[in-house]
């Protein structure tokens, strides 16, 4: 490391956490988190159209979407933000200020429930942000093979897949070294020879 | 029954704190670091002027404990929204300092790249 920030700049990064609803998320930010996930809440005020529960304030609707996360010291000046993406992949607002900045994502899959992370592999590759595929496998097993799972997803082929069991630390842990060590191979590349 | 001077979730205290205001003098991002400057501390000390909310911040950020945007909103139950409008201000009036997490948008800049290898190797320590 040539030259660290100067004593006392702190700085923070973050990895987003994405997937279908109960495919792990929270289970796999808390495996490696120093502090119990927390929740934050951000509400969306919108124009209530086509929605019929909006009789007490006519034309308005506030919709509350809750994100959990997780965090990492890396060194004494670095903290690491795990941020679980919202069930609903329709709160798309929250989503772009999700993965502002980010250093990419991970995609966790439940096979059984494989279009369940469509969406979320269509905004990151729309948003030109890095993402590995996490195959959780719940009860230590697992159902499809990452070729599969590749070939069902229709991914690129340097986009890693890899199994994982969310409940453990060192499987998480070894999900966002992929992770980054994905990020860091990519942009060497494109620093090399700019697109 | 939760304690009356405890933050809440709900909506119309959270706005009233803010005045109303849903935009922030500042942007700052989720995961923005947040740590009580030396006048926020001494502000805290003869019991501050923005009320109990800007206390709280700053006890919570005070002693090198840095929160995220994310953790002051999560530890406050107050949406997102308010407690960037609360942070900003306290920002512009110096008790706090907020750190910008680095950029990593220009791919053949270094201190992106630095950051992503500190981020893998503190990964590998762990």
């Amino acid at each position: 490391m040539s030259h660290r920030p100067s004593a006392g700049r702190v700085t923070s990064a973050k990895i987003v956490i994405a997937g279908g609803f109960g495919v792990g998320k929270t289970t796999l930010v808390g495996s490696v988190s120093e502090i119990t996930p927390l929740t934050t809440e951000a509400i969306m005020t919108s124009a209530g159209v086509g929605v019929d529960d909006n009789r007490q304030v006519p034309g308005k609707m506030t919709t509350t979407v809750a994100m959990d996360f997780g965090r990492i010291s890396i060194d004494r000046d670095l903290i690491l933000y795990l941020f679980g993406t919202p069930g609903q992949t329709r709160f798309w607002f929250m989503w772009d200020e999700l993965v502002r900045g980010a250093i990419g994502a991970v995609v966790m899959v439940d096979t059984r429930r494989l279009a369940d992370c469509f969406a979320a592999i269509d905004f990151f590759e729309h948003r030109r942000l890095p993402y590995l595929i996490a195959i959780n496998c719940f009860d230590g097993m697992q159902y499809h093979n990452a070729q599969d799972v590749r070939d069902a997803l229709a991914i690129s082929s340097d986009v890693p897949v890899v199994s994982c069991d969310a409940r453990n630390r060192e499987s998480t842990k070894n999900v966002l070294i992929s992770l980054v060590e994905y990020v860091l191979t990519m942009r060497r590349t494109r620093a090399v020879a700019p697109a | 029954m939760p304690e009356r001077d405890e933050p809440t979730g709900a909506l119309v205290r959270p706005y009233a704190v803010t005045r109303g205001r849903t935009r922030p003098k500042l942007e700052i991002a989720l995961e923005a670091l947040v740590e009580t400057t030396v006048r926020g501390r001494s502000g805290m000390m003869r019991g501050g002027q923005g009320g109990s909310e800007h206390q709280y911040i700053a006890e919570m950020c005070d002693g090198g404990r840095v929160q995220s945007l994310a953790e002051i909103a999560a530890r406050m139950q107050l949406p997102l929204g308010v407690a960037r409008v609360i942070v900003a201000d306290m920002a512009s009036d110096g008790l706090v300092a907020v750190y910008e997490p680095t950029s990593l948008d220009d791919e053949t800049d270094a201190v992106g790249t630095e950051l992503l290898e500190r981020v893998l190797s503190g990964l590998r320590r762990l």
